[in-house]
């Protein structure tokens, strides 16, 4: 079909080198014959021109059965863009670390053709699928055919979010842990958990195989599984020497940069103080031939970060240093689920006490770390601190101090005046 | 209903994972040994088995259509067994395990006008949310400012190299959907005028104690008064203390805050999520308001490649945006971008006494 509104501000955004939704959107339109693509054009030249979006707020629409995994969205000049009235979000599960068949794609784009905009996503910050723009009396057919495609909702509101992860082992030699399976277990096992929105606000987890965090585990998720390892960096001596003849100044950029001082070259050979290094991943970063993580690998669960409402940004904080990932199926099965008892005695702890949109951090931060800890039933330990506290306000408790806290006043008078 | 209820499906979770992958994947799983950056976008990879892996990435916009998704799925069956991935970042990569089949790939994606890069020390794809095009409480447009940034960085995806990589992030509101507070740059969406009250809708669409709950500096307060003799019962705003987080308008409905004179861009810098060197950082205010001005918001792209050539021109190599800073100082890198330090730089919040500086340790600048 031909576009319907004139758009003289979005056309702006067809010029340059950089990929152009716009062009993207009205072949849509032109092409795909997507009157919701024209008629998002439309409105969104109009917020161009006002500076101003025309989203209505909320709207509750889903399917049966579950609590998310639908944003409902209206605009609010349907007279102006009807097929733009209903313009509602589903979010679908990717599969781990984002790998596609060609044939799923077409699955996926001929269900959105067929029921909605063809406009999508491809991904939601949180790392869904996102179909964008479809009626309310089309949801129902739509999550239906995508079930029976294979593919189901993500989450959304106060549920556990859809869980994603790093390329992990499938392209990377970084890789600790599994990545794409610990995020395809934790999926597949909490999926009530996701569907069913029923605590005080969103819950995140994101899995990162290495210390590089390629998916922001450590500012973006409420449970961050990073993998590292506690043996030695393996090295190559000869490739360390290939780096050198190939112009990388080892002393300046890999000893220089080392944030422990923990390495050594000398004729032409690096040595590491293994006990000192915090596993930074610098060195190995510049010489993947030469520096390889140990193989006694596992990952380290940290704790609490969220974006700043309403508290402020928190990132997370270490609660377990290290926790093994692999082994035999029973092993990592054995593994899961110890990562699965910690998690839902937080999660326990969290709907007892948590308030209406307080996430975990900031209930960590409110009633203190001693409480979490006490909650999961895990022993403090210096890894989960940069340094102690320089407050002197500790809140000792009666049981610390002998004879407790009742004390005879007529006594403390006895032997002082008043 | 019952049509619906019949037979159906649910709670099954997404694909599993390997049900995705090419054989090469299957094959090398775990197996990888290192990989090297041929050139900006070209990655490859090698296994303990001996097979060599090229990963090619394009840029991609997230906003995409099912007619682009369909486009890259001929490229993928025609060149790559029918297989392809996309990264955190909305790209696309593309996997080859021969040489000669690299080259016709890399020669077909140039000819459809695809830009290859993305990897390594340069700048590759922004991270963004929904913006004008989805979401009810935006400040600011999300794909448009991010294509007019990209169109004038572009270079630096697929040529240009910098002293480390540099992660850039937009965020529409302060909500942040993404994770901007951990950003060498970022761009976040900013109102500045106090929501209005819509006193005759409110009762209605709201509930008042958590609309009052919802508030971080408790610059909300019931409001009860009489309008042609009926009782209307409401919220007030103090608009002394409203730091415009328009936490109050996700509760309520009825307090709209957008506003074209009120809205627009605050610009952060220096944050990362890596640990290599550094421990990761929060990203620090930069520049706290420009105008918002689509269709390209030249403002906010001169700021954000300015931010990006001082960088260039000053920092060592395999320095983050942030790692950069903290060494030189923020007092200097004010004096090298110019920007003006204002009082909205100096932390009023929650923990704004640890950002002061308790020393005598800094540097001149006048």
């Amino acid at each position: 079909m031909p576009l319907t509104h004139k758009t003289p501000l979005l056309d702006e955004l067809e010029k340059g080198p950089w990929p152009s939704f716009v062009k993207d959107l009205k072949r849509a339109a032109i092409e795909g014959n997507s009157d919701t693509a024209n008629d998002l054009l439309g409105q969104l030249e109009l917020s161009y021109k006002q500076k101003v979006g025309h989203w209505k707020h909320g709207g509750i629409v889903g399917v049966f059965g579950y609590g998310g995994g639908v944003i409902g969205r209206y605009s609010d000049v349907p007279q102006m863009f009807p097929a733009v009235e209903h313009f509602h979000t589903m979010r679908i599960n990717q599969p781990a670390s984002k790998f596609y068949s060609s044939k799923a794609l077409r699955t996926l784009s001929d269900i959105w053709d067929k029921h909605g905009s063809k406009i999508t996503n491809m991904h939601g910050s949180t790392g869904d699928i996102i179909f964008l723009g479809c009626r309310t009396e089309a949801l129902e057919p739509c999550f239906a055919d995508l079930t029976a495609a294979g593919f189901d909702l993500g989450g959304s509101g106060s549920a556990l979010r859809t869980p994603s992860c790093c390329v992990g082992k499938a392209r990377c030699e970084w890789a600790c842990i599994d990545t794409q399976d610990i995020c395809y277990s934790l999926t597949m096992t909490y999926q009530d958990e996701m569907h069913r929105p029923a605590w005080p606000y969103k819950f995140k987890f994101k899995i990162s195989g290495c210390p590089n965090d390629c998916v922001a585990a450590i500012a973006r998720a409420d449970c961050s599984i990073i993998g590292t390892w506690r043996d030695d960096i393996r090295v190559n001596q000869a490739e360390v020497k290939k780096y050198a003849e190939a112009g990388l100044d080892i002393q300046q950029h890999i000893v220089g940069l080392c944030p422990t001082k923990c390495i050594t070259y000398e004729n032409g050979q690096i040595s590491i103080d293994n006990k000192n290094c915090t596993r930074c991943m610098h060195c190995i970063n510049v010489m993947p031939k030469a520096l390889r993580p140990g193989t006694d690998t596992g990952a380290t669960i940290l704790i609490g970060a969220k974006a700043p409402i309403l508290e402020g940004a928190q990132m997370s904080a270490v609660v377990i240093p290290f926790m093994k990932m692999d082994g035999s199926a029973e092993e990592i099965e054995d593994q899961y689920r110890e990562l699965k008892d910690f998690i839902e005695k937080l999660w326990d702890w969290w709907d007892e006490e948590g308030k209406n949109r307080e996430r975990t951090g900031e209930l960590i931060q409110r009633l203190g770390y001693r409480a979490f800890l006490e909650a999961v039933e895990l022993e403090p330990l210096p890894q989960m601190i940069k340094e102690p506290r320089s407050n002197p306000y500790i809140f000792f408790r009666e049981e610390e101090v002998p004879g407790g806290w009742e004390r005879n006043l007529e006594e403390y008078r006895a032997r002082h005046q008043a | 209903m019952a049509d619906v209820m019949k037979d159906r499906i649910t709670d099954i979770g997404p694909p599993k994972y390997d049900t995705m992958w090419p054989d090469v994947i299957k094959e090398n799983y775990g197996k990888w040994l290192y990989h090297e950056e041929l050139e900006p976008g070209v990655l490859k990879h090698v296994s303990e088995t001996g097979t060599n892996l090229f990963t090619v990435r394009i840029a991609a916009t997230r906003l995409m259509t099912t007619l682009h998704m369909r486009d890259l799925a001929a490229i993928a069956d025609e060149f790559c067994d029918g297989y392809l991935r996309f990264t955190t970042r909305n790209n696309v990569e593309f996997m080859v395990t021969d040489e000669g089949k690299l080259k016709a790939l890399k020669a077909k994606l140039k000819a459809d006008g695809h830009l290859i890069g993305g990897t390594g020390a340069g700048i590759t794809n922004i991270v963004h949310t929904q913006g004008w095009v989805h979401c009810h409480t935006p400040a600011i447009d999300a794909s448009g400012i991010v294509k007019a940034v990209m169109d004038e960085l572009a270079e630096y995806f697929h040529d240009k190299r910098l002293p480390a990589k540099v992660r850039i992030s937009l965020a529409c509101c302060l909500n942040m959907c993404g994770a901007v507070h951990c950003s060498d740059i970022s761009i976040l969406g900013v109102h500045r005028k106090p929501p209005l009250v819509e006193h005759d809708r409110l009762l209605n669409v709201c509930e008042i104690p958590t609309t009052i709950a919802a508030c971080p500096t408790a610059a909300i307060k019931p409001y009860n008064f009489e309008e042609e003799g009926k009782k209307v019962k409401s919220v007030q705003v103090n608009n002394e203390r409203c730091m415009f987080c328009g936490n109050c308008y996700t509760m309520c409905p009825a307090m709209p805050l957008a506003d074209p004179d009120g809205d627009g861009v605050a610009l952060w810098v220096g944050g990362k999520v890596s640990n290599a060197r550094s421990m990761p950082m929060f990203s620090k205010l930069a520049v706290p308001y420009l105008p918002n001005t689509p269709p390209r918001w030249p403002e906010t792209v001169e700021h954000v490649k300015k931010m990006v050539k001082v960088y260039a021109d000053n920092a060592r190599p395999f320095e983050r945006m942030g790692e950069w800073i903290q060494r030189i100082g923020w007092e200097q890198w004010f004096k090298l971008t110019g920007f003006e330090f204002t009082t909205h730089h100096i932390d009023d919040y929650r923990f704004a006494m640890t950002t002061w500086r308790n020393s005598t340790q800094f540097r001149f600048t006048e």
